[in-house]
C-alpha cells in the first residue's frame, strides 16, 4: 500500500458522504437512547391527553367549534416536535464540544454548511419522530382527522428545522451544562405552552392577545393546527412566512458563528 | 514540494499574550520532523493552526502547496491529526469512530471498511473493534487516534505527543509502526517530550520557545553545537574529597556515582588516568541524558538566563 495516493472525491461527493455520515450518526446516537429521547414524550403525551383532554376536557366543552380534546391534540404534537427538535441538536452538539471529537469535524475538508446541516438535519430526523409517535398515542384518545395533510407535513419539517437550528446556536455558546438548560427551561417551555398549545387566544383579554402574537411559538402551533382541523388564530401565510424567516435569520447566525469559530475555536 | 511551509505565522490571543511570535517553517516531503519545546511554547498552537483547529492572526500556511487560505479543503485532505488530548466519541466503539472520520473525509463506507480493517489490524485493535472507546486502555486510546488519523491516508501525519502515559513496551511498537509509514513515504511531525524518542526516529528537529522558532536543523547538525556531555561514571572507591581534575568538571553524586561534564572535543583518557591516580576505578560510564536532550536543556537554560 502507498500513502498519499488515494483518488481525492469530488466535492459534490466528499460533501454528500459526509452528510450522511453527520445525520446517521446523529439519528443512531438518539435511537441508541431511545429510552431518554423517544420515550418520555409518549409518555408525556398520554398523560396530557388523559388528564386534559379525557377528564378536565369534558367539562371544558367545545373550543372553536371542536372538542377540547381535539383541540389540543395538534399543539401537543406541536410541543413534542419543538422540544426534541431543540433538544437533540443542543445536547448532541454540545456533547460534541464538551468531548472535544468536534475536532473530527474541524479538521476534515467539512464545510461549515454542512456542519450545520447534518447537525439540524438530525434534530429535525428525532423531532418527526418523536411528532410521529405523539400522533400514534393521540390516535388512541380521539379519531383524528387531517383537513391539510401536506400543510401538517410542511409545518412540522419547517418548525423542527427552526427549533434545530436554535439549539445549534444554544450550543455553541453553551460553556456547561446548565447553559444547555437555560433556554430551554427559562424560555421554550414558557413559550410554548403560551403559544396556544392548550387556548385559543381569542379567550384572552385584548392586551393579552397582542401580547401573544410577539410568540413566534404561536404562529407555529396555529399554523399546524390549521393543517389537522381547518382553524386557526393567526393567518397561515403570516405563519408560514414567519417561520421561513427565522429559518434564514437563524441559519445566517449560526453559520456565521461557525465561521468565525465561535465557541469552538480559539 | 515541501510537506510543510510555514511563513511569519503569528498567533495572539484576545488579551494581547502571544503563543506565535512569526515563526518560519519548512518540512520537507517524507521527512520525519520532530517540533520540540518547553510546555506553553507554542507547539500545540502551531499544529492546531495548521490542522485547523486554531485560528491564525498573522501568516501563511501551505500544506503539499495547499494554502490554507485559498484551499482549505485540500490542505486539510493532506493532513491526519494525532492530537495529544484523547478527541474521540467516548460512547462509539472503536469501529465507529474510525468509519465516522473516513465519512468526513468522502470515503465510502465500503472503502472506509477495508482501511479500518487493515490499520486497526496494525496497530493491534481489530480484536476491539466492537468495543466502546471509553473502555480502552491509554495505550489503545493513542493507537486508535492514529489508526483514525490515517483513515483518509493523508500525506502528512502530524502527531502531538503521541506516545505520552504509553509503556515502554507499547512505545516501541509505536514508534515501528511510525517508521514503517514513513518509509512508505508518510511525512510525519511529531512533537513530544520524550527527547530519546526524537533522535532515533526524527531526522529534521525544530525548537520552539516562547512562540519563536530558536533552533533549526538535521539531528546531527543539532548534536554538533552541544558544548558538553554529561557522563556518569560508576566507580569503585569514594567520590568525595576528589582533587579536581583540569579541563573537567566533576559532581560527586549522592548515589556513590561520578558526574562529569565533558566539553566537546576533549578526550577522556586524561580523566581516567587523574581519577585512577587518586585510587578511583571506573567500573562504568553512560551518558546522564541522551544527547538531544541535554543538547535542549542546555538551550532551554540559556534562553531562560537570557530572558532574565
Amino acid at each position: 500500500m502507498a500513502y498519499g495516493d488515494s483518488a481525492i472525491p469530488t466535492t459534490w461527493w466528499r460533501n454528500w458522504v459526509a452528510f450522511q455520515t453527520i445525520l446517521i450518526k446523529e439519528v443512531h446516537r438518539f435511537a441508541r437512547i431511545w429510552v431518554q429521547t423517544i420515550l418520555p414524550s409518549a409518555i408525556t403525551t398520554g398523560l396530557y391527553l388523559l388528564i386534559f383532554g379525557n377528564l378536565i376536557g369534558d367539562r371544558i366543552g367545545v373550543m372553536d367549534g371542536f372538542t377540547y380534546m381535539d383541540y389540543i391534540v395538534p399543539g401537543i404534537i406541536m410541543l413534542s416536535i419543538i422540544t426534541n427538535s431543540y433538544g437533540n441538536v443542543v445536547s448532541s452538539f454540545y456533547g460534541t464540544k464538551f468531548q472535544r471529537h468536534i475536532e473530527e469535524l474541524l479538521i476534515a475538508p467539512v464545510p461549515n454548511w454542512l456542519i450545520l446541516a447534518g447537525y439540524v438535519c438530525g434534530g429535525v430526523a428525532r423531532g418527526l419522530t418523536v411528532g410521529v409517535l405523539v400522533t400514534i398515542v393521540a390516535a388512541v384518545f380521539t379519531d383524528l382527522e387531517l383537513a391539510h395533510p401536506l400543510l401538517v407535513v410542511l409545518i412540522a419539517i419547517l418548525t423542527a428545522t427552526v427549533f434545530a437550528i436554535g439549539g445549534f446556536i444554544n450550543a455553541i455558546y453553551a460553556k456547561s451544562f446548565d447553559d444547555i438548560s437555560i433556554v430551554p427551561t427559562f424560555v421554550l417551555t414558557p413559550l410554548t405552552y403560551l403559544g396556544g398549545v392548550f387556548y385559543s387566544i381569542s379567550l384572552l383579554a385584548p392586551f393579552w392577545q397582542g401580547a401573544s402574537l410577539l410568540n413566534p411559538i404561536l404562529y407555529m402551533v396555529n399554523a399546524f393546527r390549521y393543517g389537522f382541523l381547518g382553524v386557526s388564530d393567526i393567518p397561515v401565510a403570516v405563519a408560514f412566512a414567519l417561520i421561513v424567516v427565522f429559518i434564514v435569520g437563524l441559519g445566517g447566525w449560526a453559520l456565521h458563528l461557525l465561521n468565525r469559530g465561535t465557541g469552538i475555536k480559539s | 514540494m515541501n510537506a510543510l511551509s510555514i511563513r511569519n505565522l503569528e498567533k495572539r490571543y484576545p488579551n494581547g499574550v502571544y503563543a506565535l511570535r512569526g515563526i518560519d517553517l519548512d518540512v520537507a516531503e517524507g521527512e520525519f520532523f520532530a517540533l520540540l519545546g518547553p510546555n506553553g511554547a507554542g507547539k500545540s498552537t502551531a499544529i492546531g493552526i495548521i490542522a485547523s483547529l486554531v485560528n491564525k492572526t498573522a501568516g501563511q500556511v501551505s500544506v503539499f502547496g495547499h494554502d490554507l487560505d485559498t484551499d482549505l479543503a485540500g490542505a486539510k485532505a493532506s493532513i491526519g491529526l494525532v492530537p495529544q488530548e484523547f478527541n474521540f466519541n467516548q460512547f462509539e466503539t472503536v469501529i465507529q469512530i474510525v468509519l465516522n472520520q473516513a465519512g468526513y473525509y468522502g470515503i465510502p463506507r465500503s472503502r472506509a471498511r477495508e482501511r479500518a480493517e487493515r490499520y486497526l489490524k496494525q496497530l493491534g485493535l481489530w480484536e476491539k473493534r466492537d468495543v466502546v472507546s471509553r473502555e480502552l486502555s491509554g495505550g489503545m486510546k493513542r493507537r486508535l487516534m492514529i489508526a483514525r488519523a490515517l483513515i483518509h491516508e493523508p500525506r502528512l501525519l502530524i502527531l502531538d505527543e503521541p506516545t505520552a502515559g504509553v509503556d515502554i513496551e507499547i512505545r516501541r511498537s509505536m514508534w515501528r509502526f511510525l517508521e514503517d509509514i514513513n518509509r512508505r513515504g508518510i511525512s510525519i511531525i511529531l512533537t513530544t517530550h520524550y527527547l530519546e524518542e526524537a533522535e532515533s526516529l526524527c531526522s529534521t528537529v525544530a525548537v520552539i520557545n516562547h512562540g519563536r522558532i530558536v533552533e533549526y536543523g538535521t539531528v546531527s547538525e543539532l548534536l554538533h553545537k552541544l558544548n558538553y556531555e554529561t557522563f556518569v561514571l560508576n566507580v569503585r572507591g569514594s567520590v568525595t574529597g576528589l582533587e579536581p581534575v583540569e579541563g573537567y568538571s566533576m559532581t560527586a553524586r549522592l548515589d556513590g556515582a561520578l558526574e562529569v561534564e565533558v566539553p566537546k572535543d576533549t578526550g577522556i583518557n586524561r580523566l581516567f588516568e587523574a581519577l585512577s591516580e587518586q585510587g578511583v576505578e571506573v567500573l562504568s560510564m553512560r551518558n546522564k541524558t541522551n544527547r538531544l536532550e541535554e543538547f535542549f536543556m542546555r538551550l532551554v537554560e540559556d534562553q531562560r538566563r537570557d530572558a532574565a
